[in-house]
């Protein structure tokens, strides 16, 4: 064996095992019917299809942050899995997206050699946690919303986003339940973990509102039957919030604020978003397509 | 063989007392010619066993005189539970994890939100045991909570419904 392969005999060395870019299978959607419906703008789908995709990215990502830091195993447990269902629908989302606008970018392209102007997630997303009640307080209001969207999604006229919705709904489900118990908890807890859980509710729940403003690529989705219009989902989560608010023996901050300027939908990011990407795409953009 | 009977044989990578038919996930099996499309369905968005999954496939597929392989994913409709199939379900209960009970049906409306732990009657898989509580609602993989049984006290994992 020479020195040039000893490297390659640690790898099972098939055609993709490209690490860096983390994957591993090619193609989430391989097989599924991804016709663009009749009647919809490409670049707005593939808009879309991003917007929603790199929420669950980016969610994700400040989740994993949290793994070795939570209070118990079973934490450790629960946050791990709620990144992996959103690394695995921001995959369908990011595949999705790249497959509508069809310049040849991949679902790898997409989450690691874009820069942050050019991502359109949310930026709740982005907020740093300043504690675990943070944290429960963001996952809360985060996993309400996109429970909303998602179920309404699997009424969209675009079947691959409708199943997208359809098996998120199940996911997301869980992960709502988990950060309301937490919540509730915290809340209803001694009076250290109560002050603390308010004051990140406080926190928290003034960054709602760009989560139910309808952005124009969405208006124009909507009339043509493929989105969801955000500001439909109001009604719900304001319900749900309530009722956790109320179990956990919080005071609710005055509601969620209308929010009407520019924001992560349209480019414009809080400073956080550019730490996350140094850190998710620093080893896939210093060594581009590299293999191990 | 038949190229459904050598895929229906292959077992799941977390769960390795089931078969991917067991499992409920495998969804399609089509010969033509020399080739064969297998369809498979995620149990999760994020499921990390898809790609080992198709490797198996492939694999055994080969090694059963079917050189030409495709695995295709399906989305729609989303896996559920209620596909583990009976003898999954005893498969599952003999390695002493807890077979899913019937998938929750949704009412019209919004999805309900659950505070409290969840009010399933789930039996010890050890001791049989009427009553056992929930740990934690996420285990080693997305698709198994860990619970506990209050009467032998032993933990164990329970298939969730989805």
């Amino acid at each position: 064996m020479s020195f040039d392969e000893a490297y390659e005999a640690l790898t099972d060395h098939d055609d993709d095992a490209r690490w860096a870019y983390g994957t591993g299978f090619a193609d989430p959607l391989a097989g599924v019917d991804t016709a663009v419906p009749a009647g919809v703008d490409r670049g707005d789908l593939a808009a879309y299809c991003l917007m929603l995709g790199d929420d669950a990215l980016i969610m994700s990502h400040r989740l994993q942050q949290w793994v070795t830091r939570a209070p118990e195993l079973e934490d450790e447990l629960a946050i791990a899995n709620i990144a992996l269902d959103l690394l695995g629908q921001a995959r369908l989302l990011l595949t999705r997206a790249a497959e509508v606008e069809d310049a040849g970018r991949d679902e790898d392209a997409l989450a690691y050699l874009r820069d942050a102007a050019d991502f359109r997630n949310v930026r709740l997303v982005e907020r740093e946690d300043a504690d675990f009640a943070h944290l429960v307080a963001r996952l809360l209001v985060f996993a309400t919303w996109r429970l909303a969207l998602l179920d309404a999604l699997t009424a969209a006229g675009d079947p691959v986003l409708a199943a997208i919705g359809a098996k998120g709904v199940k996911e997301v489900t869980y992960h709502r339940d988990y950060a309301a118990r937490w919540v509730v908890r915290l809340g209803d807890g001694t009076e250290l973990s109560h002050a603390r859980m308010q004051a990140a509710a406080d926190a928290v729940l003034p960054l709602a509102g760009e989560l139910f403003r309808t952005h124009p690529t969405e208006a124009r989705l909507v009339a043509a039957g493929t989105a969801v219009d955000p500001a439909t989902l109001r009604a719900e989560f304001d319900g749900v919030w309530a009722q956790v608010i109320a179990a956990a023996n919080l005071r609710s901050p005055s509601g969620v604020p209308d929010d009407d300027g520019p924001g992560g939908r349209d480019g414009v990011h809080t400073p956080a978003l550019a730490g996350i990407l140094a850190e998710l795409q620093g080893l896939a953009r210093s060594v581009p397509g590299g293999v191990w | 063989m038949t190229a459904a009977a050598v895929a229906a044989r292959v077992t799941d990578p977390e769960l390795p007392m089931l078969t991917l038919a067991d499992l409920g996930i495998l969804r399609a099996v089509d010969e033509s010619g020399d080739g064969v499309v297998v369809t498979i369905t995620p149990t999760y968005s994020g499921c990390p066993a898809m790609r080992t999954i198709e490797d198996d496939l492939t694999g055994a597929l080969r090694d059963a005189g079917y050189p030409r392989v495709e695995v295709r994913t399906v989305l729609s409709p989303a896996w559920t539970t209620d596909w583990i199939t009976p003898a999954g379900r005893d498969k599952l209960a003999a390695a002493g994890i807890s077979p899913p009970g019937p998938a929750p049906r949704r009412a019209a409306g919004p999805v309900p939100l659950t505070l409290g732990p969840s009010r399933r009657a789930i039996a010890c898989p050890q001791c049989g045991h009427a009553e056992t509580e929930e740990i934690t609602a996420f285990s080693a993989t997305a698709c198994r909570a860990l619970r506990r049984c209050t009467a032998c006290g032993e933990p164990f994992e329970h298939v969730k419904e989805i």
